[in-house]
Parts: structure tokens; C-alpha cells; sequence
């Protein structure tokens, strides 16, 4: 591999090694997929444990005490080390390739991101083998989560494990609105682009304004704990319910986050299996910015009952049920996308039409919960947990399961099996709302959410035991998704560029997988579905915008996991107080910095004579 | 059909069981939960309907639609259509003006402040790991566990948290307000039926959050002017000279009955009168006395991180826990 940079040669390097030091987002996608798909096994057993718990009234097979730490940490590591991270496998595989551009805007960061988030998960898990785990919900509320009433090392680990984590996530909002906004291929304009790529676009642009308000709480909270700040301290002249605001202001448009990008997931996905155009195109972009939008306008409807009055409940009751107009369209644009096409049935679509009743019944519960005063009956109710998951799950979840049948074969060359498929989907589709359905009613009967256990005799016997058989059901059918993903492993290579045979965004032109440099030639875009328009006129490939030359490709660095690393171990140094260890950490972070600061790395070249090889990810 | 399965179900859930009368917040037992209740019922409706559309459009669509073997024909691409983006633009919004209505009247209805009015019975209600406490500020008594109220008036109650964040919860009576630390908040219920309603803490607040249950007893007013009588009766201390000293030394430097002891626990005053033993032990399940005395011998097994200290820690012999329990699994008010 010949390599002409400005006359120095870069080190490629194969095997760990490459996946270590890869800025390529491709690889950085299958990182991600790997690591959040993990995380999601070790939720989805968490999730199972507190179902096992709750089958039976008065059951004694954990103490109230693991349970709550069993809640924290599912809670935890199913947003921002399952959800998130999948997402992020998908927006690092596909936007690129949407957008028709050769990799991210700042690969650096990219890895930077992808290890950072990784190494703040591992630091968060790791409280398991402590034996001090986080044990005051997803939420953390002061003062319970405070150094008086949490005076072991459970909840340092949440702070800083999602600190560190949560650097990652701010790092590739950043890199993906810096992405879609500079490097879409010539006549790509705004209003051409894929639904998937606006809603990551919207989605990035509310990731750089919701984290930081995270950041700034679970600093302070840190500081309440570690040096005896007192933010939240209510003896001390602070306040707990500012710990509240702060957390929802971040919590609230996370949700969003979450959401947004499966949206987009679903119109790509109804649209190409219906082999029509998206309903409506310009309203869909309409409807998810003013989601967006609205997202960061609703936070306090998680805290009607903490006491604001009935002004503010007021409004945000009517700000929340708001969001149900723009949502709305977009369900029927997708409903009119299915209407006079002609639908194809593969798993990935079946998740992507399974998703729309079931996220509209998410939905409509979020509307009844927004009404404030019946709000003070479902509040802390397993009709939240029910609600929430009807969206999370049922939403984000079925998005994810979409869209990984549906981009799996432009990101490993392999279509995943399709028996296999349909046993997952149906499993899981079954299972969940098995699972969810009847914690609606529960929490309408009177049972609080985060309990570790029920007394028997109340009506909620029965619902509890339906629930945990449906949660066996979709550890079956996640099981079967893991066994479809090895079975598919050992098949070669064999997808075409556009294997579904009616794709109609820019992926599709292009080797699957794609090479490294993703467009030998960057493609000049005419229209809305730019393949589908090529193909409808008899193309056979996109017009390239420029001659076949020489392509810039960054190099690869070790540095990203080493400022991880660096920063991981000084989060145990500040959490078990050897301020030596945290400093030697910071250090290390630090240094690389110096190092990336002071050594200028201009890349390499791919010559097109080499290009033909086809360097794949 | 698959589809619409979930929604029969529901519905048939919804129909057969509205739970417990004294429990559940589907079978009101007063104006408050009966208010919420109108309102769910009109926010179930109408997303009933927006569920009931979505589902049959779907349903037509998916078997309408579906490709049939062989067929290679490409369907008309549509761009959209403005009226219909106008009409489900606007019927969403008439419906939430339906709902938005009513949801701004009780908001503000549901606020409304009694705690200047005469006719009110004020409650300071005041959360613990893991029980209540119950402070009636016009009467000047404390009870713990066990909220007595008159069916004739207003109970406004004040709310406040003394460690972590709880939230007071009687779901057949009214929905739930958050005890805070350091701040307090205020809401009102009625209890127009007599009866013992079921509350609930609804905000994690500790390993044994699950546990942290009471009793609300609605009972007629004359029998609440017995009780509020019984509770400012002077003290009935165990009548061994002994016993009510280790009594005294042990249990009331923490509890209190009457006039003696401290606040820091709950209230005992007519404790062998309450439906359960620390909020979760039924006193029909097992005689009272047992259960105080399970109770007293090791808290910590019935409620993890309860405050209460063992019976080896306090030094209680079995046979001084087992008086201690008789006296007060007997030491109820007549009211």
C-alpha cells in the first residue's frame, strides 16, 4: 500500500491492531455495534432478573437493595450504553455513505468518541465486581443519591462512568452535524437528503445542546460527593429539585435523541420495501425539527408532582401534548408511504411496520400523561415504566432491529437469514407486548414503579406473571438475533451493492461493504432519492462528479484509546481518593493531546492504480 | 388481527377488573380521584380513536398493499398531498383542545389552598425512610402509619420529606404529591366514604421503598372527635413498674405514646389498633402481638434500613420484647 503523503509514509496497521487505531467510520460503526450490542445483552439480563423478581408476589429472590441496583443499572446501560451506542453504529455505518462522502468530518474525534464512550461503560460495569454499584435509579434524585444518604462508592461510579461516556456522545454529535452540514456530495442539498441523514442531522444538533446540561449536573454532583460541595445539599443552602430541572433539561431531549434517529430508520425503511417515495417528504423534515424543537420545551412534565404549581404544570402539560401533531404526521406520512405501494416483507420491514401501531400506542400514553392532574395518578406508576417502553422499546428498539436487517449487508456483505429474522421479530414483537401491555394496568391499579416486590392479593398477581413470560419472550428473540448474526458470520461475502433490490439513497451504489474510501468517485446528486431517480432512468451507476484521482485517506492513531484509557483511570483514582493515580491519568490524556497538538498528521494518499484493490472495512 | 389483539385485550382488562376499592385508582373513592379519573377517561377516549384509526388504516394497508409474487410494477411515487397534511395536522390539534381544556381547569381546581380555611383539617405529613408521620397542627397530636380522617371535611395536607425525596400516594383517594426535603408542598383531599384506603410512597427512596406503605381511615366525624379525644387522653404507660421503665428507657427515647417519649420514630399511641405492624405487617395475617414482636426483635428482616434498632442491640430480652408487644398490641383507642 503505497502511501505518497507530503513524502512520509503512514503505518497501516491489520488485525487488532487495525481495529485499535482505525478512524475509519465504518470500522468505528462495528465498534460501536459490538460494544452497545453487549451492553444490551448485559441490560437485557438485568431486565430479566427484575422480572424474575417480580413473577410472584412476596418473592425474596433479590433484596430490595440489588434490585434497586438491578433498575439503575438496566436503566442506565439500555440509554447510554445500549441505545445510544447502537445508534451510533448505524449513523457511523450509513451517513457517510447517505451523503456520498469519504468519511466523517473529524475521524480523530470519531475514535476519540467511540472509546471514550466505551471506556466510560466498562468503568460503569466494572461497579458489579466493586461490589458498590449504583442503587438510586436512572435518575440519581438528590438527596438519595447524595454523599449523606449514598455513602458508599455505588453512585460515584454513575457520575463519572457517564461523564466519561458521555464526552463521547457530545464528541460525535458534534462530528455528524460538522459531517452532514460540510461533506455532502455536490446537488445534495438540504432538502435532497435522506430521512435518515436529517434525523441524525436534528438529532446531533440536540445531542450539542441536552448533553451539556448533563455534564453540568453530573459535575456538580460529583463535586456534592466527592468534595463536599453542597449543589443539592438542602441543609447546606442548596437544592435537591435543581438536581431534578437539571437532569430532565438533559432528560427530556435525550428521549428525543433516541427517537428521532429511529424515525428516520423508519422512512427509509417503509419507503423501500413499499418501493415508493416518502409520503410527504417536506413535512417529515418539518415535523421532526419542531420535535426537536418542542423536546426542549417539555422537561418539568417529569416533575408535575414535585410541587411547581399549577402554572407551570399548566403549561407544560399543554407544551407535551403538543408534540402529538408533529408525531402525528409523521405516522400517517408513513401510513400513505405503505398506501398504494407494493410491500415487501423482509424482517427488517416488519419491524419498521410493527413499529407504528405499537409507537402510536407509546404515543397516546404519553398524551394521557401529559394531562398534569391525571398525571398525579400514573406519576411513579408501572404505567410510566409501561408507557416509556412502549417508546423506548417499541420505538427505539424495533427502529435499531429495523435498521440493522436493513443496513447488515452494506456493513459486513451479508444478508442476515431471514428464518431467523422472522423468529426474532415475531418472538420479540409478541413478547413485548406481552411484557408491556399489562403494566399499564398495573400502574392504574395502584403499583408503583421501582418496587422491589408486591404484597399477593392486591390484582397484580396475575398481570406480574404475563409480564415476565413476555420478557422471556424477547430474551428469545434477542437470543435468536445473536445466533442469526454468527450463523450469517460464517456465509461469505456475497451481497450486492443494492440487495434489496430497491434501494434509493447513495449506500446502495456502492460495494457492499463499502471500501475503504467509500466513493472511488464522488457521485453528483440530481434529485431526492438520488439511486432511485438513476435507476428509474436506466442508469446502471451514479454520474461521478470528478475524475478518478488520487484519494486523501486520514491515519489511523492510537492516541484516541490512550486519552480513554488515560481518562479512565483517573476516574478511579478521584473515585477511591489516590489523587496520584488521577493525576497520572489525566496525564496521559493530556499528553496525547500534546502530542496530537504538536505532530502534524496530514494523512495519506489511496492512487487510483491501488484503489482497484478494493481495501474493504 | 395480530395487531388488534393487544387493543381486545386491553379493552377486556379494562372492563373486567377496576381493581381494589380501596387501592386502585380506576374505582374512585373520592371527588379528587374521581376528577382524575373523568379526566383519564376522557384522554383513554379520545386516544382510543387516534389508536382505532392508525390500527384500521394499517391493517387495510398491509393486506391491500402487499406485493404479490412476481409482480415488478413501481407503484406511483406520490410526493404527498396538502389537504390531507392539513387535515391530520388539525384534528390532532381539536382533540388536544378537547383534552387541553379540562386538563388547565383541574390543574388550577386541584391547587386550590386550603390551608387557611376553618373547615379544613390541616395535616402536616411528613416522610421518613421508610414511614409517615402524621402531625394534625390544630389538634396538636402526632400519629404515625395511620391517617385518621373525618368524611365531612376537607383534609388540606402540607407535605414535607425529613431525609430523602418520597412522594404520598392513596391512589382510590386523589394522585400523588412529592415530599421534598426542605421545602413543602400542599394539595387536598376528601374521603366522603368511610372506609381504610391504601397508600402508597411513590418515589425510590431506599432499599425497603417497596415497603413503605400506610393506611388512610376515613371515619364518620363524631368517631374523629373520639379519636382526636383518645389521642390527647394522658398516656396509658405498662402497668409492670419495671416494664415501663425499660418501656420508657428503650422505646421512648424514640417513640412516643401520649404526652411521653420523642418524635424521631412513629407515634404508638393506640398502636394494637392500626390494620398493620411498621406499614407492611397485616395484623390479620398474624395476631397482632406477633407481628410487634417479630418486629421488635429484628426490624431490619422485615425492613431493610429501617432506623429501628435489633432487640441484641437494644439489650431486650425475648421475654421483655414479648411484654412490650402484648402491652401494645393491646393498647388501643376507642373511638
Amino acid at each position: 500500500m503505497a502511501s505518497h503523503a507530503h513524502g512520509h509514509k503512514v503505518k497501516r496497521y491489520s488485525g487488532l491492531m487495525d481495529w485499535l487505531t482505525t478512524v475509519d467510520h465504518k470500522k468505528i460503526g462495528i465498534l460501536y455495534l459490538m460494544a452497545g450490542g453487549f451492553f444490551f445483552l448485559v441490560g437485557g439480563l438485568e431486565a430479566v432478573l427484575i422480572r424474575i423478581q417480580l413473577m410472584y408476589p412476596d418473592s425474596n429472590i433479590v433484596n430490595g437493595q440489588t434490585f434497586n441496583e438491578l433498575i439503575t443499572m438496566h436503566g442506565t446501560t439500555m440509554i447510554f450504553l445500549a441505545a445510544m451506542p447502537m445508534l451510533f453504529a448505524l449513523m457511523n455505518a450509513i451517513i457517510p455513505l447517505q451523503i456520498g462522502a469519504r468519511d466523517v468530518a473529524f475521524p480523530f474525534l470519531n475514535s476519540l468518541g467511540f472509546w471514550t464512550f466505551f471506556f466510560g461503560g466498562v468503568l460503569l460495569n466494572l461497579s458489579w465486581f466493586a461490589g458498590a454499584v449504583p442503587d438510586a435509579g436512572w435518575t440519581s434524585y438528590v438527596p438519595l443519591a447524595g454523599p449523606d444518604f449514598s455513602t458508599g462508592k455505588g453512585v460515584d461510579y454513575y457520575v463519572i462512568g457517564l461523564q466519561i461516556a458521555g464526552i463521547g456522545t457530545l464528541l460525535g454529535g458534534i462530528n455528524f452535524m460538522a459531517t452532514i452540514i460540510n461533506m455532502r456530495a455536490p446537488g445534495l442539498t438540504f432538502m435532497r437528503l435522506p430521512m435518515f441523514t436529517w434525523a441524525i442531522f436534528i438529532t446531533s444538533a440536540m445531542i450539542v445542546f441536552a448533553f451539556p446540561a448533563l455534564t453540568v449536573g453530573l459535575v456538580a454532583l460529583m463535586f456534592d460527593r466527592l468534595f463536599f460541595a453542597n449543589f443539592f445539599d438542602v441543609a447546606n443552602g442548596g437544592n435537591g429539585v435543581l438536581w431534578e430541572h437539571i437532569f430532565w433539561v438533559f432528560g427530556h431531549p435525550e428521549v428525543y435523541i433516541l427517537i428521532l434517529p429511529a424515525f428516520g430508520i423508519i422512512s427509509e425503511i417503509v419507503s423501500t420495501f413499499s418501493r415508493k417515495r416518502l409520503f410527504g417528504y417536506s413535512s417529515m423534515v418539518f415535523a421532526t425539527v419542531l420535535i426537536a424543537f418542542l423536546g426542549f420545551m417539555v422537561w418539568a412534565h417529569h416533575m408535575f408532582t414535585t410541587g411547581l404549581g399549577p402554572v407551570a404544570n399548566g403549561l407544560f402539560s399543554i407544551a407535551t401534548m403538543l408534540i402529538a401533531v408533529p408525531t402525528g404526521i409523521k405516522i400517517f406520512n408513513w401510513l400513505f408511504t405503505l398506501w398504494g405501494g407494493s410491500i415487501r416483507f423482509t424482517t427488517a420491514s416488519m419491524f419498521a411496520i410493527g413499529f407504528i401501531p405499537t409507537f402510536v400506542m407509546g404515543g397516546v400514553t404519553g398524551v394521557m400523561l401529559a394531562s398534569a392532574p391525571a398525571d398525579y395518578q400514573y406519576h411513579d406508576t408501572y404505567f410510566v415504566v409501561a408507557h416509556f417502553h412502549y417508546v423506548i422499546v417499541g420505538g427505539l428498539i424495533f427502529g435499531i432491529f429495523a435498521g440493522l436487517h436493513y443496513w447488515w449487508p452494506k456493513m459486513f456483505g451479508r444478508l442476515l437469514n431471514e428464518t431467523l429474522g422472522k423468529i426474532t421479530f415475531w418472538t420479540f414483537f409478541i413478547g413485548f407486548h406481552m411484557t408491556f401491555l399489562v403494566q399499564h394496568f398495573l400502574g392504574l391499579l395502584g403499583m408503583p414503579r421501582r418496587v422491589y416486590t408486591y404484597l399477593g392479593g392486591q390484582g397484580y398477581d396475575d398481570m406480574n406473571f404475563i409480564s415476565t413470560i413476555g420478557a422471556f419472550l424477547m430474551g428469545i428473540g434477542t437470543i435468536a438475533f445473536v445466533i442469526n448474526v454468527f450463523v450469517t458470520w460464517a456465509k461469505p461475502r456475497n451481497a450486492s451493492n443494492d440487495p434489496w433490490e430497491d434501494g434509493r439513497s447513495l449506500e446502495w451504489t456502492i460495494s457492499s461493504p463499502a471500501p475503504e474510501y467509500n466513493f472511488q468517485q464522488t457521485p453528483l446528486v440530481r434529485g431526492y432519492d438520488a439511486w432511485w431517480k438513476e435507476k428509474m432512468e436506466g442508469k446502471k451507476a451514479m454520474t461521478p462528479a470528478e475524475p478518478i484521482g488520487s484519494i486523501h485517506m486520514p491515519s489511523p492513531s492510537i492516541l484516541p484509546l490512550f486519552m480513554s484509557i488515560g481518562l479512565f483511570v483517573a476516574g478511579f483514582g478521584f473515585m477511591y481518593d489516590h489523587l496520584i493515580i488521577a493525576v497520572g491519568g489525566l496525564v496521559i490524556t493530556l499528553g496525547c493531546m500534546v502530542i496530537r497538538s504538536l505532530f502534524d498528521d496530514h494523512g495519506f494518499h489511496i492512487e487510483p492504480e491501488d484503489q482497484e484493490k478494493g481495501v474493504q472495512a | 388481527m395480530k395487531r388488534l389483539l393487544p387493543l381486545l385485550t386491553g379493552l377486556v382488562l379494562l372492563l373486567s377488573a377496576c381493581g381494589r376499592e380501596d387501592l386502585s385508582a380506576l374505582n374512585p373513592q373520592g371527588p379528587v380521584a374521581q376528577k382524575q379519573y373523568d379526566l383519564m377517561k376522557l384522554s383513554i377516549g379520545i386516544m382510543g380513536l387516534v389508536v382505532v384509526v392508525v390500527f384500521i388504516i394499517c391493517i387495510y394497508v398491509l393486506i391491500r398493499f402487499r406485493r404479490r409474487k412476481g409482480d415488478n410494477t413501481i407503484p406511483k411515487q406520490v410526493e404527498g398531498n396538502h389537504t390531507l397534511e392539513i387535515i391530520w395536522t388539525v384534528i390532532p390539534l381539536v382533540l388536544l383542545l378537547i383534552l387541553g381544556v379540562p386538563t388547565i381547569k383541574d390543574v388550577f381546581g386541584l391547587a386550590k389552598d386550603y390551608s387557611k380555611d376553618k373547615n379544613a383539617v390541616q395535616v402536616k405529613v411528613t416522610a421518613h425512610q421508610y414511614w409517615w408521620e402524621f402531625e394534625y397542627t390544630d389538634y396538636g397530636i402526632t400519629t404515625g402509619q395511620e391517617l385518621i380522617v373525618p368524611t365531612d371535611k376537607v383534609i388540606s395536607f402540607e407535605l414535607a420529606a425529613a431525609d430523602v425525596k418520597h412522594s404520598f400516594w392513596i391512589p382510590a383517594i386523589g394522585g400523588k404529591m412529592d415530599t421534598n426535603p426542605g421545602s413543602t408542598n400542599r394539595m387536598y383531599l376528601e374521603f366522603p366514604k368511610e372506609g381504610v384506603f391504601r397508600g402508597k410512597c411513590a418515589e425510590l427512596c431506599g432499599p425497603s421503598h417497596a415497603l413503605m406503605d400506610f393506611k388512610a381511615k376515613a371515619v364518620s366525624p363524631e368517631s374523629f372527635d373520639r379519636w382526636v379525644a383518645a389521642m390527647k387522653a394522658p398516656a396509658v404507660m405498662p402497668a409492670d413498674a419495671e416494664l415501663a421503665e425499660k418501656f420508657t428507657s428503650q422505646c421512648l427515647s424514640c417513640h412516643a405514646v401520649g404526652e411521653n417519649g420523642g418524635n424521631s420514630a412513629p407515634n404508638l399511641t393506640g398502636v394494637g389498633g392500626r390494620q398493620t405492624v411498621g406499614g407492611i405487617l397485616y395484623n390479620d395475617e398474624a395476631p397482632t402481638e406477633q407481628n410487634l414482636h417479630d418486629w421488635i426483635t429484628n426490624p431490619e428482616a422485615v425492613k431493610a434500613g429501617a432506623m429501628m434498632p435489633s432487640s441484641e442491640d437494644t439489650g431486650l430480652t425475648d421475654e421483655e420484647v414479648s411484654s412490650i408487644s402484648k402491652y401494645l398490641a393491646d393498647y388501643k383507642l376507642d373511638y
